[in-house]
């Protein structure tokens, strides 16, 4: 088959405007930082410089967290939930009503390719506000009790490679049940945390309710660790999650953790090819392979390992990797020189521990930071690339006989954020789904994501839901 | 326990009590401590009870590998099962009423009166919490509305194997209502009993071990907070720990040892175990799994 010649299709640029350095959101303000510290933001596709921004130290931190509390003691929590859902409904309509315009500052700041944050991360923001805009006058039917309250002022971090859907799967909630926040967003990709404050302003919330500080791991390490803090939730990797659980357990704040994943997409022999390889795709390759639930670990019957892998290359062989503000891009840049340093790290030690590899040609821009989807074949269990998760559009491809084989090796990980099934029958992805241990479970889909579905890990994946009536716990006081 | 044939005129009694060896409570079976350590316990008074067995760090572990070893037994049976079996524990523990009244009261030094209604709350807890068994999944889970052609639906899950440092002060009822909340669901439970009061859930453990509890589900361990607890919180293979019999500042530093595997911990104190229950501790040690399915041809 002969690759289609696509013409360039950019999604124009000029519907940002970027300012040339932004300050912190504190008290419904943008405001200079106390050490006068600033970082650069870049767009990881060009290495392009994007904006200036400002480093929060201590004390912008507990400037924020004062602003936080008194946000909730004197406004937020008195106010009825019906008028708390009225800002956030109205929060959810400013996000429809920009949808253009954050998608792109998303794709200029992380990398994504632009048909993923238009058609996957922005929808979900919005929705994520409006579905929670509609608990905050209804807590008392969320089976916490008759009287749910909120547990105060929350401290919340999250990674880069959701910025906006991140900030809403910790913002809206936490809102809805009537918490203040302080917002950590990650340092490569703070844009669309920052637009969100002006969003904040626009939807008059009252000032404190919401403050943004921008930093890296010391930022966030003031922010967990303050005491005038009444909960944590962390989005990002493991071992990051294992420091702050040890920080937050003398202190008894509530916390919830989102951590890695090692996820197995187990492909039966009876599952449809085309769909099963277009799952394996959405698995891995989406959004770079930057998800945490990314089906990194293939897990394929034996009898069908080479057809399997012979659709699966033929697919590969047509995506196009390239300018994340083309319309027609599958795959966009890696977010950070860190992350691309690590990911070729990883995919050196495969090949040395004797793995196959094996990418579709594939031109990479010269400039930025940039991976070729890649596909390790004769992987074993011991092998690195199928223990430690990558983060990156790395697949490794391991085989199985029988059921009881799939649910051993799926199984066998520290981890347990989610798991993939493909097969026609009905009775064996119930009998897979009973037995894996990992919080989502998607059979004959993956990646797939909803304000109203409660996601979360087992084991080292960490601990609490987010989305739907379980994810309300985490920010009531129950 | 003080024999009831000894006489204070010191003249031979009538007939020699038979007492019992106080032993643990590991996959089913009842070993000495690996380590031939015992133990003195004592009554309220301070008088000699009997000796328990010190439980070392091998025993602590054999007892984690037991409840792994159970765990895909006890958490793949249906919830009707578990709830009869947990139903069966209660009918056990009311034959023996009077056995453990009198344990409790010669431990915690109780009158008659209070004594009997500590042993029937504990009875009634285990009737309680096997009612639970098969509506936690009705109230816990959800079929959740996605936005898209789906069916998706959440179910709570055991988290696996609990470690439980049992409280201190109330030694049989607070222990029923510790570990009951965890095996309810299909969790297995490795419990550490009050150091100073162990033995009535060491006969506890007697009447598991002869009811229809699989060898393994529960596994009771005795000797001392300060040396077992902390393998316990640091176990790479436990999922969840309760740290309610374990002090202040040394619950700190389990619960910091805990973070290592990302257990989850239930830092709930002491509290009037007479009540009622919240769910907190049975939610605790519960997962929520999600499954999404296409629902479009």
């Amino acid at each position: 088959m002969g690759k289609f010649e696509y013409a360039p299709a950019p999604e124009s640029r000029d519907i940002v405007s970027l300012r040339e350095s932004y300050g912190l959101f504190i008290g419904g303000e943008f405001t200079p930082g106390v050490d006068d510290r600033a970082f650069k933001t870049i767009s990881p596709a060009t290495e392009e410089i994007l904006a200036e921004v400002t480093e929060a130290g201590p004390a912008d931190v507990d400037r924020a967290v004062s602003a936080a509390r008194q946000a909730y003691e004197h406004t937020w929590s008195r106010l009825p939930g019906k008028e708390r859902a009225k800002y956030l409904f109205r929060i959810a309509r400013i996000v429809q009503e920009k949808a253009r315009e954050l998608a792109v500052l998303e794709s200029l700041d992380n990398g994504k390719p632009i048909r993923e944050s238009r058609d996957v991360d922005i929808p979900l923001v919005a929705a994520h506000f409006f579905y929670h805009a509609g608990w905050a006058d209804k807590l008392e039917y969320a089976g916490y009790g008759p009287a749910p309250r909120p547990l105060g002022v929350a401290g919340q971090v999250i990674p880069w490679n959701f910025p906006l859907l991140m900030l809403a799967w910790k913002i809206a909630p936490a809102l809805a049940c009537g918490n203040t926040v302080v917002l950590k967003p990650a340092e490569t990709t703070p844009l669309t945390a920052l637009a969100f404050a002006e969003i904040c302003q626009q939807a008059d919330l009252p000032p404190g309710v919401v403050n943004i500080v921008t930093g890296a791991g010391e930022t966030g390490r003031a922010l967990v660790t303050h005491p005038g803090i009444d909960k944590v939730a962390f989005t990002g990797s493991t071992e990051v999650g294992k420091e702050i659980a040890r920080a937050c357990a003398p202190s008894r704040k509530k916390l919830t953790l989102e951590l890695g994943g090692k996820a197995a997409n187990i492909v039966f022999e009876d599952a449809p090819v085309d769909q099963a390889v277009e799952g394996i795709v959405n698995g891995i390759f989406f959004n770079q392979g930057h998800v945490c639930c990314a089906g990194s670990r293939l897990l394929v019957q034996e009898s069908v390992h080479a057809e399997v892998l012979a659709a699966l290359r033929r697919r590969l062989e047509t995506l196009r990797l390239g300018d994340p503000l083309d319309k027609n891009t599958d795959v966009g840049a890696i977010n950070s020189a860190a992350q691309l340093a690590k990911i070729r790290e990883l995919s050196e030690v495969g090949e040395a521990e004797g793995a196959q590899r094996w990418s579709p040609p594939c031109e990479l821009p010269v400039k930025g930071f940039w991976f070729p989807p890649t596909v390790f074949t004769g992987v074993s269990q011991a092998h690195r690339i199928a223990r430690e998760e990558i983060f990156g559009p790395v697949l490794s491809v391991l085989t199985f006989r029988t059921p009881a084989e799939a649910v051993e090796k799926a199984n066998n990980t520290p981890y347990g954020l989610s798991a993939g099934v493909w097969t026609e029958k009905g009775s064996l992805i119930l009998w897979m789904a009973s037995r894996l241990r990992a919080g989502v479970v998607w059979a004959n889909t993956f990646n797939k994501f909803d304000p109203a579905s409660p996601f979360g890990g087992y084991k080292e994946s960490g601990y609490g839901r987010e989305g739907g009536r379980h994810g309300l716990e985490a920010y009531l006081d129950v | 326990m003080s024999d009831p044939a000894t006489r204070s005129d010191g003249a031979a009694p009538a007939r020699i009590a038979v007492r019992k060896t106080y032993k643990l409570y590991i996959g089913g079976a009842f070993p000495r401590s690996e380590s031939g350590r015992s133990y003195v316990v004592t009554d309220h008074r301070g008088g000699f009870l009997a000796n328990a067995a010190l439980a070392s760090r091998k025993d602590a572990r054999d007892a984690v590998a037991a409840a792994r070893k159970a765990f895909a037994g006890w958490s793949g049976g249906t919830a009707y099962n578990r709830g009869q079996v947990l139903y069966r524990v209660a009918e056990l523990l009311e034959g023996r009423r009077a056995q453990f009244a009198a344990e409790v009261r010669a431990t915690e030094g109780l009158g008659v009166r209070q004594a009997e209604a500590v042993v029937d709350e504990a009875i009634d807890r285990w009737v309680w919490y096997a009612g639970w068994a098969d509506k936690l999944a009705q109230v816990r889970g959800a079929a959740n509305p996605v936005a898209g052609p789906y069916f998706n639906f959440s179910l709570p899950e055991p988290t696996g194997v609990v470690a439980v440092i049992a409280p201190q002060a109330s030694s049989l009822l607070g222990f029923v209502s510790v570990i009951a909340p965890a095996v309810v669901s299909g969790n297995t439970v490795v419990a550490l009993a009050s150091e100073r009061s162990p033995l009535p859930a060491v006969s506890l453990s007697e009447v598991l071990a002869t009811s229809d509890v699989p060898g393994g589900v529960i596994n009771v361990l005795t000797g001392r907070t300060a040396e077992i607890a902390p393998w316990l919180a640091s176990h790479m293979d436990v999922n969840a720990i309760d740290l309610c019999g374990a002090s202040g500042s040394s619950a700190d530093d389990l619960a910091v040892a805990a973070a290592e595997n990302l257990k989850r911990v239930v830092r709930a104190g002491d509290e009037d175990w007479t009540l009622t229950p919240s769910l907190e501790r049975m939610l605790a040690y519960l997962e929520t799994k999600t499954v999404w399915h296409p629902a479009a041809i």
